[in-house]
Order: structure tokens, then sequence, then C-alpha cells
């Protein structure tokens, strides 16, 4: 993946996949202040603990664990590639979460690129699911929650043209300070 | 902290809600993007977000665009699925946003499928 947005969007792929209805990202870019940190919490039914135990693994290649063991698997890669740390948690029926670090100033670290997105994508491309977005920079953060948005628009969907433009902008706007 | 609000959103909304009211509608046209992994590393967010660019454009309501997961084709990827209502769903593969671009105007906004990217009918 060119950037770490687009593992972010795997990411949730993944916890969609799970049957998750609820995801937290959280991005924080201040982490030992020498570290961007992402975090994907989801409420989706979990992993079993076998399947836990290899799914960092690239060469778990069967069918069925693959779909969603590939995509971790690069993620943790690309975060142990530049310093990082990655680890992943989930108990079944009680969701999961996955976080890795990077670090800033390394030579390979992918770019955190189009966040915005990669939100909007969520956005319209599952109406249904909720989503908050945690985002911290030096001096600032930022925050979106889809299902705030949606009660106070009197919505189900977010997915007008002009309002999915609006968030893609505001988003790509406090990233690039 | 910044934040996306609600009355921010309410602002478009309004300017917006007007013709579209006008519109409304049942859908007609759905177009699923395939989002495994390689279907993201191979592009998918991008073909995303142009046919949501070509649909603003367009100006119809009718037309949907949702997400799902991957189709397992890995080598094909990025595909997406065009479902009209009364014929057949087509798939297109290795789509790019050219490709997109284009398969919108023709395919979904004229009618007429765009069988060099067709990966077949499903
Ligand atoms: S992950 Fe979907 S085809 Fe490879």
């Amino acid at each position: 993946m060119k950037e770490l947005s687009l593992h972010i969007l795997d990411l949730v792929e993944n916890s969609i996949q799970a049957g998750a209805t609820q995801i937290d990202i959280k991005i924080d870019e201040t982490h030992l202040h020498t570290h961007i940190k992402i975090t994907v919490t989801d409420n989706g039914k979990g992993i079993d603990p076998a399947m836990l135990a290899v799914i960092s693994d690239p060469f778990v290649t069967s069918r069925t664990t693959r779909r969603v063991g590939l995509g971790i698997a690069l993620f943790k890669a690309a975060s142990e590639r530049c310093e990082g740390i990655f680890s992943i948690q989930s108990r079944q029926g009680n969701g999961t979460t996955v976080t890795a670090t990077f670090a800033i100033d390394h030579l390979d670290r992918a770019p955190l690129g189009d966040l915005g997105a990669t939100m909007t994508t969520l956005i319209a491309g599952y109406p249904d699911i909720g989503i908050r977005y945690h985002h911290i920079l030096f001096q600032d953060s930022f925050t979106m929650n889809t299902a705030e948005l949606k009660s106070g628009l009197d919505t189900v969907e977010l997915n007008d043209p002009a309002i999915l433009s609006r968030i893609k902008e505001m988003i790509n706007d406090f990233c690039k300070q | 902290m910044a934040k996306i609000s609600v009355e921010d959103l309410k602002r478009i909304k309004e300017k917006t809600s007007q013709e579209s009211s006008l519109r409304g509608g049942e859908t007609t046209v759905k177009v699923t993007v395939h989002m495994g992994t390689c279907g993201i590393a191979a592009g998918a967010r991008s073909v995303m977000n142009t046919l949501l660019e070509e649909k603003a454009e367009s100006n119809r309501t009718d037309i949907k665009i949702v997400a799902a997961g991957c189709l397992g084709m890995c080598s094909s990827e990025p595909n997406i699925t065009v479902e009209i209502v009364g014929q057949e769903p087509i798939v297109y593969k290795k789509m790019d946003p050219n490709k997109t671009r284009q398969v919108f105007r023709r395919h979904i906004l004229k009618g007429e499928v765009q069988t060099d990217f067709a990966l077949g009918k499903g």
C-alpha cells in the first residue's frame, strides 16, 4: 500500500466483513513525539484465538484465512519496517482492535495520504456503518462522528455529493496543516 | 479542536435540497466497488472517488454507489459491478479513473456496455 490511509481503508473493510457496525479510527501524530500511531477498533464478531495467532503472518494463504489475514499482515510489515510496534487484540463476540506505530522520520514510512478520500469512500460505500474519526496533531485535533451527523441532519445517509465533498475537503485541509 | 459539525453540513444540505427534492425517486443503477485488500492496493479508492465525482456531475439521484468485499479475483482488481434495473449485471476489471469515467458516461448514462473492460456477466 502506498499510503497509510489505504491501510486504514483496508482495516475497516476487514472490520465490516467481520460484521462490525461501529468503527473507531484514531490517528495520533504525537505518539512519543516520534511516532504516528494508528488504531482501528470495531465491534465485529472478533477473531478466534487460532486465527489470531497466525493472522499477521503473510504466508497463511488458505483461501478462507487470506481474505482477512493479508491486509493485516501488510499493515504489520509496514509498521515494523519503520521501527514501529504492531498489536492486535480480539475477543470473540467483542470486536477487534488493531494498533500500529510508525517512526515519523523513517525513510520507509509511507505518507498518511488522502484521508479525505478514505473517509468519503467509507461513508458513501457503507452508509449503514457508524464511523468515528479522531486525528491528533501537535497543537490541534479533529473529529468526525457519522452517527452524530446523521441524527443532526435528520437523514440515514450522508451520501449527498455536496456533503461528501465538504467532508473530504475539511479532512484534507486539517491534514495539510 | 476542529470538528465536522452538523451546522456546517446543514448549510450545505439546505443549498442542495431544493434541487434534489425535485428529483427524488428510486434507485435504478447500482454500482459496487469491490474493496478487498488487492482491490484497495490496486486503486479501488480512486475508482470509488471518481464514481462519486461523476455522480455529482450527472445530477442523478437514482444512481447508487456502494462498496463491498472482494470478488476473489486478485489479478483483475480493481473490479466494479454495474447493475441497471432490468439488465444483467456487468463486472468490469482492472479499473482506473479514466476507464471508470468512460463506463460511467457510456454504460451508466447511455446504456452502452463497455465490452473492452468487461470481465463477464455476473
Ligand atoms: S483480496 Fe480480493 S481478490 Fe484479492
